[in-house]
């Protein structure tokens, strides 16, 4: 049986991030950061990438990585989405680095693993496992490519891409330069994870992989990107809660705390249970993909779609329960809001997981 | 009552019409003509822009002055105004007052904003600490509001003060109209998720109120603000709208617009809340219809729930629906807007600011336990405030 517990490694592991990020990423520097000229904290990134080593730590130590597993990487998951930090990990440390690790890459992967290079996935946010090869983008028989690919995460961070592309051999996985790319930044709905559009013309780049194995390489990347985002929605929740459970014991109104109010105590008592459950079934998501087992698409589709619901439903109830000051941009309730239900859309919604789940169990639509 | 039929509202709004075609009036003036015919508000009594006629017959007026072009009163920027001074103002007000402030009122001339909350008297309202201190004829106002919609564009207030520290807290509010360019007011934005102020924090320092601008009598401020409460929630959650109209229709277009966005789950949502907003849209025609022969009652309080809970799942939805669009936003520049136009911005901006529709105007929480011992007369908690004086409460 899968080991659903944190173990002491990867406890020490959260409380070394959860300082780094308590000392660095504080709300107020966050916020700051989110209507500055540098909407990526990219000192930071550099302290968690190089100094910590986690760019690199689910990819063996041959390839320049850490050698530990996806277990840790959620765990680093978890800690970023309590602290909703301005980092690139998700684009390049999760969605670039696995579709590098799955494509057998030795060239660009010890680069990014090492915190020397930014990559980031060149597909919508948007993309589910279990979704066709995106189709936005061509290569010709030179391998340049020209297409257009909208609402990438952390792209305008990157320094290189992995982009799907169809050529004249059916699909296939390109490494673009950044340079060779136009990125333009959008406005996103989550403050704290950029997105922007990328368009390219003629585009030189290296093939990573193609035709079957370039579609396999995406749909085990989006399943992992899927399932490490359900540990930070978790991450997301849990802050949620533990927030607003401090402000209900200390804001009063008529005449005693808030928090004692048994409607109010009921629905945080639900909201602590639907973590519970969500937790663990994140953590089976990071131990499915740590291990390779069989069950890694259930184990994905059941995570993303707990967590992401769970996350949602955390942040809405923190706003509506801190009452007119979580409508406040100065209280940070707004940014889990807007980052869970921006990750509720991420990697597929709850909905097509559960679509995707239907066929894997057998439990086909009516 | 009169017995005015609409044949009767008809040929006045003919009249009117007749004697300022829109076509060659200026808007105010044709706006002030409208209040002057008594065709503003045709429930109010006769001289104070109404006829006395039932309720109902606003739609009427509406509907003949919409087809002639006329212009209309911009209601959604004088939501205050409309939805809770002026009731309080025509219950409460004399007969100076009335005169002098519901004409400018509902023509849009004076905007309106409501001073209740306080740092630390939200859904508490009755906790509030503002001072208003007795000194001759007039009153003297110290302390902190929040949360204060359109107090950057509001020329008059509402306000609700404490006048006597030593009952419970109930018993010593007074209940004002200020004057929003007394120099002892400082309005300050500020800023909401959304990115807008479209709500303020405002300061009240020695701001001077002539005692001709109370509303009620001295230390029955609660009995007032109770006033303004329940017609707050009917303005929230009972406006008439016709089938498709508001949030559903926009969410209803986009699924029609868009095949590639569909799936059965979505589907499916989508259809639940079309039959929910069709049901909440008969209950508020319901409730206006009982209340064109009644004064509000706790009804109020669940059409404003079922509107907050029908808001933010549909626009939850829309932004699922939306495919990679949901996760942009439109704009985050701060601005400070003067009304609340949920149409005019994208899905995002309508998610996030469907969240406050839960909290402005008393929380849903609020809402369920007035439900729940006004309406259906559960017991209430073990109230530790009710008999302990003001300025001895835990807090
Ligand atoms: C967009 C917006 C516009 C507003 N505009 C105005 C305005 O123009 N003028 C004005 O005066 N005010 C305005 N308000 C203020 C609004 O009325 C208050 O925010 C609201 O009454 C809640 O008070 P609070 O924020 O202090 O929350 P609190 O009272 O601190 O409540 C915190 C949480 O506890 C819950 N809670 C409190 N008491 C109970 C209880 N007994 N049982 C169960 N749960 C409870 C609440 O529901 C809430 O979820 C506005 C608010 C918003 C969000």
């Amino acid at each position: 049986m899968s080991d659903l517990l944190y173990s002491e490694v990867e406890e020490d592991l959260r409380a070394s991030v959860r300082d780094l990020l308590t000392d660095q990423a504080g709300f107020t520097s966050v916020l700051a950061r989110t209507e500055s000229a540098e909407p990526y904290d990219l000192k930071l990134w550099r302290t968690l990438a190089t100094d910590l080593g986690l760019a690199g730590l689910a990819v063996p130590e041959s390839l320049g990585g850490q050698g530990a597993s996806y277990r840790e990487v959620a765990v680093v998951m978890e800690e970023l989405g309590r602290s909703v930090a301005p980092v690139p990990f998700l684009g390049s440390a999760v969605l670039a680095t696995s579709a590098l690790l799955a494509a057998g890459d030795a060239e660009l992967l010890p680069r990014l693993a090492g915190g020397e290079l930014i990559g980031a996935l060149a597909v919508p946010l948007t993309s589910a496992p279990g979704t066709g090869f995106p189709g936005g983008v061509e290569a010709n028989t030179e391998g340049a490519l020209s297409g257009a690919v909208r609402t990438v995460a952390d792209a305008s961070a990157a320094d290189v891409l992995i982009v799907p592309a169809v050529g004249p051999d059916g699909p296939g996985l390109y490494v673009v330069e950044k340079a060779a790319a136009t990125v333009t930044e959008a406005v996103s709905l989550d403050l704290t994870r950029r997105l922007a559009d990328v368009s390219l013309d003629n585009a030189p780049s290296r093939l990573l992989a193609s035709g079957t194995d370039a579609e396999a390489v995406l749909r085990q990347t989006l399943l992992v990107g899927a399932g490490l985002l359900a540990s930070e929605q978790v991450g997301v929740a849990q802050w949620c809660l533990d927030e607003t459970v401090a402000y209900l014991k200390q804001r009063y109104q008529f005449g005693r705390p808030v928090g004692s109010f048994q409607a109010l105590k009921h629905r945080l008592a639900d909201l602590y249970l639907e973590i519970v459950s969500a937790r663990a079934t994140a953590r089976y998501a990071a131990d499915a993909l740590a291990t390779g087992i069989d069950d890694v698409p259930v184990a994905v589709a059941v995570a993303a779609s707990t967590c992401s619901t769970v996350a949602l439903h955390a942040a809405e109830q923190a706003v509506q329960l801190h009452g007119g000051i979580g409508m406040t941009w100065e209280h940070p309730a707004h940014l889990y809001l807007k980052r869970a239900k921006s990750s509720e859309l991420a990697l597929g919604t709850p909905g097509r997981h559960r679509a995707a789940l239907a066929d894997l169990v057998n439990l086909p639509p009516a | 009552m009169s017995t005015l039929t609409a044949d009767d509202l008809r040929a006045r709004v003919a009249d009117l019409l007749a004697a300022h075609p829109p076509a060659s009036t200026e808007r105010l003036e044709f706006l002030r003509a409208r209040f002057d015919a008594g065709l503003a508000w045709v429930h109010y009594p006769a001289g104070l822009g109404g006829l006395d006629a039932p309720r109902e017959l606003q739609n009427v007026v509406e509907a003949e002055l919409a087809k002639a072009g006329a212009p209309d009163n911009n209601p959604r920027r004088i939501g205050i105004g409309l939805g809770m001074a002026a009731p309080t103002i025509l219950r409460f007000g004399t007969e100076e007052q009335k005169k002098r402030y519901l004409r400018p009122l509902w023509t849009g001339e004076e905007v309106w904003c409501q001073l209740f909350s306080e740092p630390g008297a939200g859904s508490d309202l009755a906790a509030l600490g503002t001072r208003a201190v007795q000194d001759g004829d007039s009153w003297v106002v110290n302390g902190q509001k929040v949360w204060t919609s359109v107090a950057h564009i509001a020329r008059f207030a509402i306000l609700v003060t404490r006048s006597n520290p030593d009952v419970p807290k109930h018993q010593g509010m007074t209940y004002f109209i200020c004057d929003m360019t007394d120099p002892g007011v400082e309005v300050r934005p500020l800023r909401q998720l959304t990115g807008e102020a479209e709500f303020n924090e405002v300061f009240l320092s020695g701001v001077r109120i002539p005692d001709a601008n109370r509303l009620g009598a001295v230390g029955e401020g609660w009995k007032v603000a109770q006033t303004t409460l329940m017609n707050e929630r009917v303005a929230i959650g009972g406006n008439a709208i016709p089938r498709e109209g508001g949030l559903i229709g926009m969410v209803s277009k986009t699924w029609r617009d868009r095949p590639e966005l569909r799936t059965p789950e979505l589907h499916d949502r989508l259809l639940k809340l079309w039959v929910e907003a069709e049901a909440a849209r008969l209950a508020g025609t319901r409730l206006r219809q009982q209340l064109a022969v009644g004064a509000p009652g706790p009804e109020g309080s669940a059409m404003k729930l079922a509107f907050a809970n029908l808001q933010q799942a549909l626009t939850g939805l829309e932004i699922e629906l939306s495919g990679e669009d949901g996760l942009r936003y439109d704009d985050w520049t701060l601005r400070r807007p003067e009304k609340v136009d949920m149409l005019g911005r994208g899905p995002g901006y309508r998610y996030l600011r469907a969240k406050g529709n839960s909290i402005e105007g008393g929380t849903s929480e609020v809402l369920r336990n007035i439900i729940s011992e006004r309406v259906l007369g559960l017991p209430s908690e073990p109230r530790v405030d009710k008999d302990v004086a003001w300025k001895d409460l835990p807090r």
